[in-house]
């Protein structure tokens, strides 16, 4: 029977495993250990794409589960499995881990530590994403976060990475570590012995403990989602990391927050959310208008990108905070989609520094000259970012909106000009970058990107599309996994 | 009444006589072999160590009850069983460590001191009288004094003795006293009998926490908690490294083996206010230890100030008072024991060929070294407690024993303290990844015998952090025994 295999222990523990056995390969043999990577990647995502395909939506519910004894004593198991709204952002992982081993071919100095460090993070990832124990779900959290500081003290941009990794990793520890004590307090106060998050989900709270340690729980993981004003962290990172990094980071990592934040923090403790619902709107609107104004007046490319991520990652949040079908739906839908958004444009950013030596939007222009590809990928990342039906951005933040206004009119009329101001910080950057006359010393310069990046660029601009498109492929399947999120919330 | 004497009692000891028997023989190797042949003294030693474990887990196994032997002087139960397989683990690595490590190797007096202190440790463990525990506690510390100057020609390593012998003496003193006023007012040595006579007596709280407080010196400044840490860093730093990375770990443990014991046994009618003194030393360790260590430049020192910080987070499990509290303190130890084991491991080998100890001699390790430069990363994130590593269950379930007996203040204490330790053990990690030195094309030679301690704590470090299941269990039995 094909639904006993291990898919999902499969899919969480290849790259770790690749991870190790490149650190035995001999660190000269740098084709090989790219090709390993690449390889190892591909398995990865093919076995995702397969998962998702085969998740069987009229059953609905947890699939292809998978639950060993752990810990038995403290009631912990590994238990793993997917529904609707985790399922996107496996297949999420594994299109940005493959993209990102395709960007990252260029990276010279000791591509075996990077590929592995790379690689421990990817577990980390998809073990959050599939977890369904409570310990299981830290256990793997905290593996995805230490990576990061040496992948973006190493390999990042020289000016700003010691301090930019410190603080990112502060950041998220901090904030991993109190949701880890109120985790604690969940599961003693429950008094079932168990840590598995389908029956945490039965353990009826009281209301008051619920108000008491949701916001430990919720914001906790919320830093990692980039929530305003725990999001500092996260434009520094973003901007400090090498390319493949700042893809996993704002593509994957983010998401990584918000979800946690959503299966912990909401889908435990219901009553706590509805009671912290405002203040989530309040902050995520910052999130969304701030956001994008501080984007907008960046003269940095990649602190422009850095810096919608904290704006789109706030759409996020409204989605969450609206507690509805529609909102819940669209926030799943556009955790998804600004991942694979977001990788686009700072697979872009890097092509273009890699070439240019320069971020600053002043000086440069006319880049659809040397990149015509480059362009066309940005430009439907831009068209993606702004919303623009026929894409996947429309598809998430349609939702979203309607969702919000059955929860706060108010909120998403304001909500709804940060679109406004995204579309115009994407269009300058598209003049500045793209478009214009190219700066003299450029002339004859710039070099064609290789094939891989054609590769990872067709492939992350196609999703986009697709979806966009063709929304059947995922909308459906996220909307299930937002009634199951109802149903704890009391069916509303 | 307590049986003073049958056979089946030295099959119980019989770990210990063998330890004696290790020490003399090492001697009578030391004689009679060929000098040049000397430097696989430690090899012997470890071996020696290692068929004790096999022993002791074979013919001193526990009974299911707890019996006192020996009419009470010893108790054979699960923490004596526990600990003692701790510390010859830690002696067994110590001694692998110190093959090839200068003038120590020759030398047999060096492990025959080993293993004196161990036979100590051993007997703090399974002590249940107050003066086999006194005697016991100074057959490890004297030896111990010896070891931290055996490098009679160097300064620093002369001051370590001496610090550590005035500091120790000074601290069993305040305890010995402490055991007097106990004995004094209840004509008692017992420690499982003290507590019926004190009901009987019906003494004052007032002078049982007296009495408490000069014992808790004693244990404070064996585990290195604040405010007796003075020595520590000195200490760690001018002794023979596999020597520091011995009194680290293993000595740390026996510490808190007493220390777990006695109060617990000795103390349980004035709990709440010991361990409202424990729960302050445990804050200030942890707070001091760390902001501390933020400042060192020296990784000796950073990790003796990183070792006062972790005998906070173990107190934690004590303060708990409760049974999975203790369960944590025992599984912390053994984490913390083969974590710390590891990362002297990797101080002695680089020392060894680099000649330095500073922090920032480390920059390019990764490039001279990517295999050291990895198990440096492993020791150092499970320090810090980061899974999949032995640190991040041992904090995990510290702070699980806080939050289930509701000091949820505490559990808050100590993650914040995890950050502050997550920021210096990164900044180590910095230099080893991120810097570039001069010396890069320089690789660093790993002997077999280091090599080989190196890889089996870096295995337990993986292991007790992926598969803690059935440690738990071991903690749990370990733990029943006293709480």
């Amino acid at each position: 029977m094909i639904m006993d295999f291990p898919f999902l222990s499969v899919i969480t523990f290849i790259p770790i495993v690749t991870g190790l056995l490149l650190l035995l390969l001999p660190g000269e043999r740098k084709t090989a250990i790219r090709w390993v990577a690449l390889i190892a990647s591909s398995a990865a995502l093919l076995l995702s794409l397969w998962v998702y395909i085969s998740y069987d939506q009229s059953l609905g519910g947890y699939q292809f589960q998978e639950q060993y004894t752990w810990i038995e004593r403290l009631g912990i198991s590994y238990h793993v499995g997917v529904n609707g709204m985790n399922l996107p952002l496996v297949l999420l992982t594994g299109i940005v881990m493959f993209t990102g081993v395709l960007i990252s071919w260029g990276i010279d100095d000791r591509p075996r530590e990077f590929f592995a460090f790379l690689f421990i993070l990817a577990t980390g990832v998809f073990g959050v994403f599939v977890a369904l124990d409570l310990f299981m779900l830290f256990f793997f959290y905290e593996i995805a976060v230490f990576p990061m500081y040496l992948l973006i003290s190493i390999w990042g941009w020289k000016v700003t990475r010691e301090y930019a990794a410190m603080k990112l990793t502060l950041y998220l520890f901090i904030g991993s570590v109190v949701a880890l004590v109120g985790a604690l307090a969940i599961y003693y106060t429950s008094g079932m012995q168990t840590f598995d998050l389908l029956e945490l989900e039965k353990a009826g709270f009281s209301a008051a403990f619920q108000k008491l340690w949701f916001p430990f729980v919720f914001f906790g993981f919320a830093v990692l989602g980039g929530i305003f004003p725990l999001h500092n962290w996260s434009p520094d990172g973003h901007v400090a990391a090498p390319t493949a990094v700042s893809m996993f980071h704002a593509g994957v990592l983010m998401k990584l927050g918000a979800f946690a934040a959503l299966r912990v923090g909401i889908m435990l403790l219901p009553e706590g959310a509805r009671f912290w619902s405002p203040l989530i709107l309040g902050l995520a609107t910052v999130n969304v208008i701030y956001g994008a104004f501080i984007a907008s007046v960046q003269t940095d490319f990649k602190y422009v990108i850095g810096f919608s991520s904290v704006s789109h990652m706030g759409l996020v949040m409204l989605g969450f905070a609206t507690l509805n079908r529609q909102g819940l739906t669209g926030a799943g839908l556009q955790m998804f989609s600004h991942g694979i958004m977001t990788a686009l444009f700072f697979a872009v950013v890097g092509m273009v520094y890699d070439r240019a030596h320069t971020r600053e939007i002043p000086k440069l222009g006319g880049f659809r000259k040397f990149m015509p590809l480059v362009t066309v990928a940005f430009i439907i990342g831009g068209l993606v970012s702004m919303g623009m039906p026929g894409f996947s951005g429309f598809i998430a933040e349609f939702p979203i909106f309607m969702g919000l206004w059955q929860k706060a009119p108010v909120v998403a009329i304001i909500a709804v000009l940060g679109i406004v101001i995204t579309a115009s910080y994407i269009m300058r950057v598209v003049r500045g970058v793209f478009f214009g006359d190219v700066p003299e010393e450029y002339e004859g310069h710039i070099g064609p990107i290789n094939t891989f990046d054609k590769i990872a660029l067709v492939l992350l601009s196609g999703v986009l599309i697709l979806i966009g498109v063709y929304p059947t492929v995922m909308a459906p399947l996220v909307e299930s996994g937002a009634a199951a999120i109802l149903q704890l919330l009391g069916g509303a | 009444m307590i049986p003073s004497y049958d056979p089946s009692m030295i099959l119980a000891i019989l770990p210990e006589i063998l330890l004696f028997a290790l020490a003399v023989l090492i001697l009578i190797i030391d004689l009679i072999w060929n000098p040049n042949k000397l430097h696989n003294l430690g090899w012997v030693a470890a071996a020696g160590f290692v068929l004790i474990m096999v022993v002791a887990i074979f013919t001193s196994r526990p009974e299911p009850t707890e019996r006192l032997i020996f009419g009470g002087m010893l108790r054979q139960d699960w923490p004596a069983f526990t600990f003692r397989l701790i510390f010859l683990f830690a002696a067994g690595i110590t001694s692998l460590l110190s093959v090839d490590a200068g003038a120590l190797w020759t030398r047999g007096e060096y492990y025959a001191l080993l293993a004196v202190t161990t036979l100590g440790m051993v007997l703090m463990a399974s002590s249940a009288d107050l003066i086999m525990l006194y005697l016991a506690i100074e057959t490890t510390s004297i030896p111990l004094y010896i070891l931290a100057g055996f490098m009679k020609t160097d300064d620093k390593s002369t001051e370590a003795g001496m610090k550590y012998f005035l500091f120790g003496a000074m601290a069993s003193a305040v305890m010995l006293y402490g055991f007097s006023l106990l004995f004094g007012f209840t004509g008692e040595t017992n420690i499982y009998q003290l507590v019926t006579q004190f009901h009987n007596d019906a003494l004052s709280p007032w002078f049982l926490g007296g009495a408490a407080i000069l014992v808790l010196v004693g244990f404070g400044f064996k585990v290195s908690a604040v405010p007796f840490h003075f020595w520590a860093p000195d200490v760690y730093e001018g002794a023979p490294t596999p020597i520091t990375a011995y009194i680290s770990t293993a000595s740390k443990a026996a510490g808190f083996a007493v220390l777990v014991r006695v109060m617990l046994a000795v103390f349980p009618a004035i709990a709440g206010y010991w361990s409202s003194i424990v729960a302050s030393m445990a804050v200030a360790s942890m707070t001091v230890g760390n902001l501390i260590a933020l400042a060192q430049t020296n990784i000796k020192r950073l990790l003796a100030y990183s070792s006062i910080a972790h005998a906070g987070y173990a107190l934690i499990g004590l303060v708990a008072l409760s049974s999975f509290g203790v369960a944590s303190v025992v599984f912390y130890l053994v984490a913390y024991v083969v974590t710390n084991l590891a990362a002297f491991a990797i101080v002695v080998l680089f020392a060894r060929s680099a000649g330095s100890e500073e922090i920032e001699d480390y920059a390019g390790l990764s490039r001279r070294s990517p295999g050291l430069a990895f198990a440096l990363l492993i020791a150092f994130l499970s320090l810090a407690g980061m899974p999949p590593l032995a640190g991040f269950v041992a904090k995990v379930y510290v702070f699980a024993a806080a939050v289930e007996s509701h000091l949820i203040w505490l559990a808050f204490i100590g993650v914040l303290n995890a950050i502050i330790g997550l920021y210096y053990y990164l900044t180590v990690l910095k230099v080893v990844y991120l810097y570039r030195s001069e010396d890069e094309n320089l690789p660093i030679p790993v002997s077999r015998s280091s090599g080989f301690a190196l890889g089996i704590c870096i295995i337990a470090i993986v292991m007790i952090g992926t598969l803690s299941g059935p440690w738990l269990n071991w903690a749990v039995d370990t733990a029943r025994s006293l709480f």
